[in-house]
């Protein structure tokens, strides 16, 4: 057991995702986002992005359009319920088949 | 360089040899003394060091954690309920493996009140996985002190340096101050296996789990159990550790290399006395006066309380006739903490050779009772006549 | 007067991984996250027995990037002085000391230690997030869980006495910066932090945190409940600077609005407060009333 050398002989840990596991497991719902009514998608520029800012877990990116990791999201919906313009949507996990799930 | 100073003062400058730079300190009586000493240091610029008058012992010794494990070298002292209250923190800093030396300037604990001597204090921490050294007189305490750091940042486990309050603390001897240089040459540079820095971060004493568990890097990594069993690992390998310790000091200094047990005319000894701290030195004048009447007896100081030196002890007592253990302390609803410990020492070196001595358990000076050499004398003598009780037996008491 | 950050030009760099066990929808995480790009990366943490404690991650893996030291529940305050001591005797003080402790670990258990080191002047940044109850344990009543909330301890009748107001306990110790925040302003606790960072001595935060199951609302309402309270003029974000008082972000836009949303609609939003009577919150509203009237006259 404890194959490496940990230092102080403690408890020391280094940083890394998932302490959690895969979180995106305690999801009962996914958001679901439409780049026609997104802000920077539609504009083509940095705009918005209050997802990204109000995402507890870090799992929505940054970028144009914004994704979101559903490896962990937990489905919590702010991101849904914060967008200015409606553009996400939390959709039921069961209207996801296995093979959308396997993408993740 | 020899002063006459007391034992407070001799502790401090100790702690000033070692260039301790991070110490945290609330007052209790009788360990006053020895932080306004080091607070005189700092404020002279004798010393380079933060000092933190905290509010609280709990923060004193959190105080010295959260700096040990930032890369400083910590320092603080405390006494009786000053110790108990920082009693979480104190099995936190053996858990965490920090290299913290502390002072214990022993005194009874409430209830009820009582400012003077016993080893209650230090007693009651014996299960937490500090090493536990006992003096018994200045020079004894200012070495100690340079001793634990250089052995603590060794294993990475805390010390306690215990001393008797009042007897020791207050009162005035001669004693060697070491040479800075030699100091220097005997105990490098703080040193520990990680300290908080932000190029390596790392999150530390976090929640662990009962079982094993796979890490960032995908090996499985330690569980709650391994941690601990670690600690006692490291403890029971101090023992050895100890006696390089000794010995290095013994080589730059010229004096010490009295490792678990300092024994006095015990070799052709029927008798051994044994006890903590500086009652060992008051019963050689119990020791001296016995032998002139002819009773071969001797007396044993034990140095290292923890981790216990089982297997010196039971090798210096081996076939003697008997064992009359002293103690300020004890460990309620059964006996003694010392003669628990040396019975178990003796029974599971000795069983089955014919070697083991009967033991006889006597606590005194409890809350500061007035030991009179006379009585211990007189303990002493009737104990190598015969058995005088099963139970312990408490000296002086005036029911 | 540094102007103040948007969303475009907060700093992109993320200082937490995905992937931790923190409640869906956690409010603390909002303000964790932000909050720790305030700091920046020359920072040590400290953090007592919290939700925290948690969502940084058990052993052997951590969620912060950044380095941190876990300490006992009563201590956080001391460990951020033993570490900064430390720094100093190393010259390494352009690193920051940044303390996150809970309601419980700041006002209650953790208060000795608090109000111990803001006196010594320790130079550090100490942020209460205040989810308003022992919620890493099961929700349990702490000092500043606000009168009626059901806790698990006070499970029928209600917490019966006033929240504590820790912000204004600190102030009195003279500090030269004291804010109050909300994870649902996480702009404002942003500029706060960068405000105040290198101020001499204490630095105290106190954040209101909207918590899930210890509120009772379902996860994506976190934020509009977070701004219900400051809009209802319930909770204030403000900062003190040197002992002078200053209404910030939301709660200042009100004293110009001169129109504060009824409490009770903050309140009705949340399973906590469901033995509060209408007469009990009329009561509340009267004394919120009685406050922002206060407000408006210092204002003009």
């Amino acid at each position: 057991m404890g194959t490496r050398n940990y230092r102080r002989k403690t408890s020391h840990s280094e940083h890394g995702p998932g302490d959690g596991g895969r979180t995106g497991s305690w999801r009962v719902e996914r958001p679901v986002l439409d780049k026609s009514l997104c802000i920077p998608c539609k504009r083509k520029t940095e705009a918005c992005f209050i997802c990204w800012l109000f995402c507890p877990d870090v799992v929505i990116s940054r970028t144009i359009p914004p994704t979101i990791s559903l490896e962990y999201c937990k489905g919590c919906g702010i991101c849904a319920e914060e967008c200015p313009t409606k553009a996400i949507t939390m959709v039921d996990e069961a209207e996801f088949t296995d093979e959308d799930k396997d993408k993740e | 360089m020899h002063i006459i100073e007391n034992g407070n003062v001799a502790a401090a400058l100790g702690v000033r040899l070692c260039h301790a730079n991070v110490i945290a300190a609330y007052p209790i009586t009788p360990q006053t003394p020895l932080t306004e000493k080091l607070s005189e240091y700092v404020e002279s610029g004798e010393m380079k060091a933060e000092y933190i008058p905290v509010e609280s012992e709990h923060s004193a010794l959190a105080v010295c954690i959260a700096a040990s494990s930032a890369g400083a070298r910590s320092f603080t002292a405390t006494s009786a309920n000053g110790l108990l209250y920082m009693h979480e923190q104190v099995q936190w800093a053996a858990g965490a493996r920090l290299p913290i030396v502390m002072c214990v300037v022993n005194r009874a604990v409430g209830a009820p009140w009582n400012v003077w001597n016993d080893q209650q204090d230090s007693i009651s921490q014996r299960d937490t996985g500090w090493i536990q050294m006992y003096c018994s007189d200045h020079q004894q305490i200012i070495d100690s002190v340079i001793k634990a750091y250089w052995l603590a940042e060794k294993v990475s486990i805390p010390i306690m340096v215990c001393y008797d309050g009042y007897i020791l603390s207050h009162t005035y001897m001669p004693f060697d101050v070491p040479d800075q240089e030699k100091v220097d040459a005997f105990l490098p540079p703080f040193r520990s296996d990680y300290a908080l820095n932000t190029e390596d971060p790392a999150n530390l004493n976090t929640v662990t789990l009962p079982d094993v568990r796979m890490d960032v890097q995908g090996e499985l990594a330690h569980g709650y159990m391994e941690i601990r069993y670690l600690l006692q690992e490291e403890m029971r390998k101090t023992l050895t550790v100890a006696l390089e310790a000794e010995k290095r000091f013994a080589d730059i200094f010229g004096r010490g290399n009295d490792p678990y047990i300092e024994p006095y005319r015990c070799d052709d000894a029927d008798y051994v006395a044994v006890g903590l701290g500086s009652i060992t030195y008051q019963l050689r004048v119990s020791v001296d006066a016995l032998r002139k009447e002819g009773i071969k007896v001797g007396v044993m100081g034990v140095r290292y309380y923890r981790p216990f030196p089982d297997e010196a002890i039971a090798n210096a007592l081996k076939g003697k006739k008997g064992v009359i253990v002293f103690e300020k302390a004890l460990s309620y609803g059964y006996e003694g903490a010392l003669v628990s410990d040396l019975k178990s020492a003796l029974y599971e070196h000795l069983v089955g050779t014919g070697t083991l001595p009967m033991v006889q358990s006597f606590i005194a000076g409890i809350g500061g009772r007035d030991i009179r050499t006379e009585d211990l004398t007189q303990t002493l003598r009737a104990a190598t006549k015969s058995r005088v009780a099963k139970e312990p037996v408490w000296i002086g008491l005036k029911l | 007067m540094q102007a103040k950050t948007n969303i475009l030009s907060l700093p992109i760099e993320e200082f937490v991984h995905p992937g931790t066990r923190a409640c869906t929808g956690c409010g603390l995480a909002i303000a964790y996250r932000v909050g720790l790009k305030a700091l920046g990366k020359e920072t040590i943490l400290v953090v007592p027995p919290s939700c925290l404690t948690v969502l940084q991650g058990l052993f052997p893996i951590a969620s912060t990037k950044l380095p941190c030291l876990n300490v006992t529940f009563a201590s956080t305050a001391a460990a951020a002085s033993g570490i900064l001591a430390a720094l100093k005797v190393q010259g390494k003080d352009n690193i920051k000391v940044a303390a996150w402790a809970g309601d419980g670990g700041t006002s209650d258990i953790g208060l000795q230690a608090l109000s111990g080191a803001a006196e010594r002047g320790e130079n550090f940044i100490y942020l209460c997030y205040d989810n308003e109850g022992y919620m890493n344990t099961g929700v349990q009543r702490s000092g500043t869980t606000p009168i009626g909330a059901i806790t698990a301890n006070t499970p029928f009748k209600g917490k019966l006495q006033q929240k504590k107001d820790v912000p204004a306990i600190m102030a009195a110790h003279n500090l030269s910066y004291v804010a109050a925040c909300s994870a649902a302003y996480p702009l404002d606790l942003f500029d706060k932090i960068k405000k105040c960072i290198d101020m001499p001595g204490t630095k105290y935060f106190h954040i209101h945190i909207p918590c899930p199951p210890g509120w009772g609302y379902d996860p994506r309402y976190g934020i509009k409940i977070g701004r219900l309270a400051v809009e209802t003029g319930y909770y204030d974000l403000y900062e003190i600077v040197n002992g002078e008082f200053k209404l910030t972000a939301a709660s200042e836009k009100l004293v110009e609005k001169r129109k504060l949303v009824p409490v009770r609609e903050y309140f009705r939003a949340q399973t906590r407060f469901k033995i509060l009577t209408d007469a009990q919150i009329e009561e509340i509203q009267k004394q919120i009333n009685a406050k922002w009237e206060r407000y408006y006259k210092k204002g003009e």
